[in-house]
């Protein structure tokens, strides 16, 4: 074996902020080739991905409204993940929140509730997720089954609840058949910011969980019980926490999470039930709490990185005709790359020598 | 045994034939740390040759390379006088080397017959082999059943284990890497009888140890290591202990003061009937543990690993919460419902066994290390915000006090030595000024020097009136400096008799499953 | 008569679901075994499925796009090797970004083909069994997939228990410090596990796209990688077990589209979620029944080569 790892005992910290550039840009060549392979000018093609999406107001607050929902699971994923807890379901409990909370906007729809009515939305679709998180959360802690496994075959189950919710009780009769429910009354919409476009409050309550989580994480003993238990959980039962609280604080808290973004992005951006509420947001995220190295702040700067991706995608499916596939073939390479530059960093590769081999 | 010692001490003594195994000028480095530098050693047939030295020593590392697991950085290797490089453990094992490793290199899913396949270049089919075990257990004492599961083993049968496969290979030499920190007093005497039998055949044992007295007994020729380099070869037949431990140390061996006469105060530990179920695989169960330990005495716990300490001591520190909330009293409060945090809140300490992972999270660095025990403290946290400036006054003290060492200023558990790790571990509970602290293996692999602070330490809490409970299964350690013993068995534990009214013999007794209390009537009657 | 007809029929469509699962289960079981977990299967299933049925569909040989379904399962399944194996990436996360790895490839080079067919792989017929009543069809009248899949589950069975192979690919699965200390090359024999693996979910792809469907459309394996890798996890690791689950969970799939058919009334969705639910309650029973044994004992955890 001509090749060996080796642990770097220090690792700089240059190399740690570091790593995710590298790993951006291997993400870029990787893209070029495949753009090459397609049959399209990788500079060109990158010009209509990355660069033309930043220069117009209207889609730097689209890329806003497409990091919100990204940084609001992607910091509830990073509860999870620092606890080695795989939650891989946010997808489903996105869902599950949206679902709670619609519910809510469909019941006080054209009764002229008051201004409460989104705020309790708000409310409702954190419980949901939440609710929705702590089933993989029981089954793990109550018999042992696979949270992984669990929570992403109940992503499955939410999608076609929610696609039977929109095809029967909830559609809009005078929707022409269309599988929708009707528009959110206003009260039931999030506020938005601006005047124009589409930039809504979500990104404030986005930020200010940010700023909540980092503190959390970073100052208090629930924090530091999380980091612990999935740093060496036989040196947290040591310490006296309860790893049962713990799986279930942090599904809690990335269910909640997860549910709100779900909801902000139904009573938000789309204005309505619909079957399809999420371009996979569930999992981009999980992209999103890795490549921003699990903190809050980390996570703030990769959402906004790979809402890029999604903008990018749309605007090179509309005029270079590229399927949005194009999209999770960066996000998932961007994914793999990370993986990689965090070894590279935290580990040397180095030649053997000094044996001849007999 | 003393007549084949004889014999090869006259053939050591006329014409020398090229050594069997020999290690040239061999260096390694990992980094900056040197773990051998230009060492030298050369076993001869026929010859038990010991390779002492401390934790740290470079012991394992010198082993590693004779058998293919690590590559020299520079240095030579002979087999038979020829030069000879291993890239892998099978080409060292092709020439007739075997290894017997401190942490078996074992598979506890598996069959004993399986796991012996596993170490062979060319097994044959299982049925054939399990014959060649059985033949192999016969003719060298190696109890063993070919096709029991590995996992339902005690550690001496897992080790018999490791010995047959290797014999299996018809090794030339056969290294055991510290063979005997395992096993009871029984258990070693069998095994030294086995490895008489296989020098008179003409083999080789290299026999890695710091079990002085053993070495002494056992070994023609020693090769004393110290900080990876070579020291001396000679002749521990002719050596003391004492002198040998000087060889190995550098210095003279401090011995922990006892003191003799002090009072004791009011029972700090109450233990009543304690029974755990065991829960499978891990954790064995304990059977009505009885025991009481005071105010400023330090009782040991002897016995072979995997008897039920590990059980015991999880069910003191709470990790393990037994029925019986009654079962266990600190400090005169019943404590068997109560979690790690509220029996630490009852100032009691522990200190387990395994330092990383157990007692400190390898990755996380040593100031946050320190809140692992002492996050109950209302001065470290506060309204559930840890405050970082008195939590790092804490380890600062924790290092100063302790003389812990490290390279830079807060350092990953991890990168800490042995010995350092745990004067951490240990000043995290002392600082605490606890009145009961339990403490599991307190000097497994960890430096002389360090040993010794350590057991100063403990001794010192106990003359300021903590009571101390030591679990060990170093033996020597416990009679050195333990004011009585008690031995764990198959989860049972004796009472404990004073240190003065027992013997190495009588504990080694009761090591072996001798239930009820054989060390006290073994010392009425001497 | 018409009722032995439509069961024959019926049972014929179990076969062929539970043959995606059963073959992509064996290769995953063999790479757990070795102790991979490849949370990729899914990935590298459908990356199968696309290269197959683009390989068949322009080339017009089934057998061609088979093998380069396998070859495409074995390329993406490197990539995970290369994460987890050699530089010791955490498994979980390198599985999923295979996935979606995979997913986004296979939704790029399906692209061009979609709304196409192509002839289903032949069956393959046992003149005068075929005809047998009920079982039949079930039996006998099956395509080369479903042969290849009971082929497979006796070569892993036997290999696992009886050959040196298998054994030392248990005891890397089982320690692989232990592995290591006796000299196997834990890593190489670990990238070849998962290189099985992905070949196995390859060949599942292709059956997916060749012979089951037979057409090309994008996320067509719906969670199917994810339901072998359950089944791997409620078979405790035993190839045989992977047998009766992949047929239970076939058959599951299969009955709720019949019972869709026939209009009962209850939501199609309900109906649909039953997989996914049957795999929740599947994976929580044999959890509290088993709490974990027979699990490889080092699955999941990086092996990195001491100093």
């Amino acid at each position: 074996m001509p090749l060996k790892l080796e642990r770097q005992e220090n690792v700089p910290l240059a190399g740690l902020v570091a790593a995710p550039f590298v790993a951006l840009a291997f993400t870029l060549v990787v893209g070029a080739a495949m753009f090459l392979a397609m049959g399209h000018d990788p500079v060109e093609a990158f010009r209509i991905y990355f660069i033309d999406p930043l220069g117009d107001a209207y889609t730097l607050q689209e890329l806003v409204v497409k990091a919100c929902p990204l940084l609001l699971i992607g910091v509830g994923l990073a509860f999870c993940y620092r606890a080695n807890r795989w939650n891989i379901g946010a997808e489903g409990q996105y869902c599950a929140g949206a679902l709670l909370g619609s519910w809510l906007a469909l019941a006080t729809h054209g009764t002229g509730a008051g201004p409460w009515v989104m705020p309790a939305m708000l409310v409702l679709g954190a419980l949901g997720g939440a609710a929705y998180g702590l089933i993989p959360a029981f089954l793990r802690v109550r018999f042992g089954a696979s949270e992984i496994l669990t929570s992403l075959m109940l992503v499955y189950v939410a999608e076609l609840f929610l696609d039977y919710l929109v095809r029967g009780p909830w559609r809009d009769p005078a929707g022409f058949n269309f599988p929708q429910s009707v528009t959110f009354d206003p009260v039931a919409t999030m506020p938005l910011l601006l005047d124009e476009g589409r930039l809504h409050g979500g990104i404030v309550i986005a930020l200010i969980v940010v700023v909540a989580a980092t503190f959390v994480l970073g100052r208090t003993l629930i924090g530091f019980s999380i980091e612990l238990g999935g740093s060496a959980p036989r040196a947290a039962a040591f310490a006296g926490f309860d790893e049962r609280r713990v799986t279930y604080g942090v599904f809690a808290v990335s269910g909640a999470l997860a549910g709100l973004a779900g909801i902000i992005e139904v009573a938000g951006p789309i204005g309505n039930m619909q079957p399809s509420i999420s371009p996979g947001y569930g999992f981009t995220a999980i992209i999103a709490a890795m490549l921003g190295r699990l903190h809050p702040v980390g996570i703030l700067v990769s959402s906004f990185v790979l809402a890029l991706t999604y903008i990018g995608g749309e605007a090179a499916q509309i005029s270079l005709r590229m399927p949005f596939d194009v999209t999770r073939v960066f996000q998932g390479t961007l994914l793999i790359a990370i993986l990689a530059a965090d070894v590279l960093v935290r580990y040397r590769i180095r030649r053997v020598e000094g044996v001849r081999h007999a | 045994m003393s007549g084949k010692a004889a014999t090869s001490d006259s053939a050591a003594s006329g014409a020398l034939p090229p050594p069997l195994l020999e290690a040239i000028g061999l260096t390694k480095r990992f980094g900056a740390l040197v773990a051998n530098d230009h060492v030298s050693l050369a076993i001869r047939a026929g010859e038990t040759h010991a390779l002492l030295g401390e934790n740290g020593a470079g012991k394992s590392t010198l082993v590693k390379m004779m058998c293919g697991l690590l590559q020299a950085d520079s240095g030579e290797l002979r087999f038979a006088g020829e030069p000879v490089v291993f890239p892998d453990p099978a080409a060292s094992r092709a020439r007739g080397i075997g290894v017997v490793f401190q942490h078996f290199a074992l598979f506890d899913a598996l069959t004993v017959v399986e796991n012996v396949a596993l170490g062979l270049a060319a097994p044959g089919k299982l049925p054939a082999l399990a014959a060649r075990i059985e033949d192999c257990v016969h003719r060298y004492g190696l109890e063993v059943e070919p096709y029991r599961r590995v996992g339902e083993l005690s550690v001496g049968e897992r080790q018999r284990v490791e010995i047959v496969r290797c014999l299996l290979g018809d090794p030339r030499v056969l290294i055991l890497d510290e063979p005997t920190s395992v096993l009871t007093p029984d258990e070693s005497e069998s095994l030294f009888r086995t490895v008489d039998l296989l020098t008179a055949e003409g083999r080789a044992v290299l026999f890695i140890s710091h079990k002085l007295d053993e070495v002494r007994r056992l070994c023609q020729r020693a090769t004393v290591l110290r900080g990876g380099k070579f020291i001396a070869e000679v002749d521990p037949r002719r050596e003391s202990s004492a002198s040998l431990a000087r060889l190995m140390v550098g210095a003279e061996v401090p011995r922990t003061p006892r003191v003799t006469t002090h009072e004791l105060g009011e029972p700090r530990l109450l233990i009543k009937n304690l029974t755990l179920k065991g829960d499978g695989s891990r954790g064995s169960a304990l059977h009505a543990i009885n025991l009481e330990i005071r105010a400023g005495e330090i009782v040991g716990i002897a016995g072979v690993a995997g008897n039920g300490q590990t059980a015991l001591f999880e069910a003191l520190s709470g990790e393990r919460l037994g029925e019986d909330a009654e079962a266990i009293v600190i400090d005169r409060t019943p404590a068997g419902a109560l979690g790690p945090t509220a029996r630490r809140a009852l100032k009691a300490g522990f200190v387990p066994e395994e330092r990383l992972g157990h007692a400190a999270a390898p990755d996380m660095r040593l100031s946050d290390n320190v809140l692992l025990t002492t996050h109950g403290d209302g001065r470290i946290v506060r309204q559930g915000i840890v405050r970082h400036s008195v939590l790092n006054a804490m380890f600062a003290e924790i290092v100063r006090r302790f003389d812990v060492r490290f390279g830079g200023k807060d350092p990953k558990a991890r990168r800490l030595s042995g010995g350092n790790l745990q004067k951490f571990v240990i000043g995290r509970e002392v600082l605490r000024e606890p009145v009961l602290l339990v403490v599991d293996q307190p000097t497994w692999g960890v430096d002389a020097a360090a040993a010794g602070f350590i057991r100063t330490t403990l001794r010192q809490k106990a003359a300021e009136g903590c009571a101390v409970l030591v679990i060990s299964q170093d033996l020597d350690e416990l009679l050195e400096f333990t004011d009585r013993i008690a031995v764990m068995s198959e989860g049972r534990l004796t009472q404990p008799v004073p240190v003065e009214e027992t013997s190495r013999e009588a504990i080694g007794l009761a090591m072996g499953g001798a239930h009820g209390a054989p060390a006290q009537e073994d010392a009425d009657a001497a | 008569m018409l009722d032995t007809v439509m069961i024959g029929a019926v049972l014929a469509s179990v076969v062929a679901a539970a043959t995606t699962l059963l073959i992509a289960s064996l290769g995953e079981l063999v790479a757990e075994r070795a102790g991979t977990l490849n949370l990729g299967v899914e990935g590298m299933m459908i990356i199968g499925a696309a290269v197959g049925y683009a390989t068949a569909y322009s080339s017009g040989s089934l057998l061609l796009g088979t093998l380069a379904a396998v070859l495409a399962g074995v390329a993406l399944s490197l990539v995970f090797a290369v994460l987890t194996v050699w530089l010791a990436a955490n498994q979980v996360a390198s599985g999923l970004a295979t996935t979606i790895l995979g997913l986004g490839l296979a939704g790029l080079i399906g692209s061009p083909f979609v709304g196409t067919r192509i002839d289903a792989a032949p069956e393959l017929l046992v003149p005068g069994l075929t005809d047998l009543p009920i079982i039949g069809k079930a039996v006998f009248g099956q395509d080369a997939f479903v042969y290849a899949s009971v082929a497979l589950l006796v070569l892993v069975t036997w290999g696992l228990a009886r050959t040196r192979t298998g054994l030392v690919i248990r005891a890397v699965g089982e320690s692989h410090v232990a592995a290591h200390a006796l000299g196997h090359p834990v890593r190489r024999i670990r990238t070849l596990a998962v290189m099985f693996g992905g070949a196995c979910a390859g060949l599942a792809g292709a059956q997916l796209s060749l012979a089951y469907t037979p057409f090309w459309a994008s996320d067509m394996t719906a969670g199917r990688g994810w339901i072998a890798l359950a089944l791997v996890v409620f078979s405790a690791w035993k190839p045989l077990w992977l047998l009766a689950g992949a047929y239970l969970f076939g058959a599951v799939s299969i009955l709720q589209l019949h019972v869709q058919g026939f209009g009962l009334g209850i939501p199609s969705q309900l109906l649909s979620s039953l997989p996914y639910l049957a795999t929740v309650a599947a994976l929580v029973l044999i959890s509290a029944l088993k709490r974990g044994q027979g699990a490889p004992a080092s699955l999941g955890v990086p092996f990195v080569p001491d100093r």
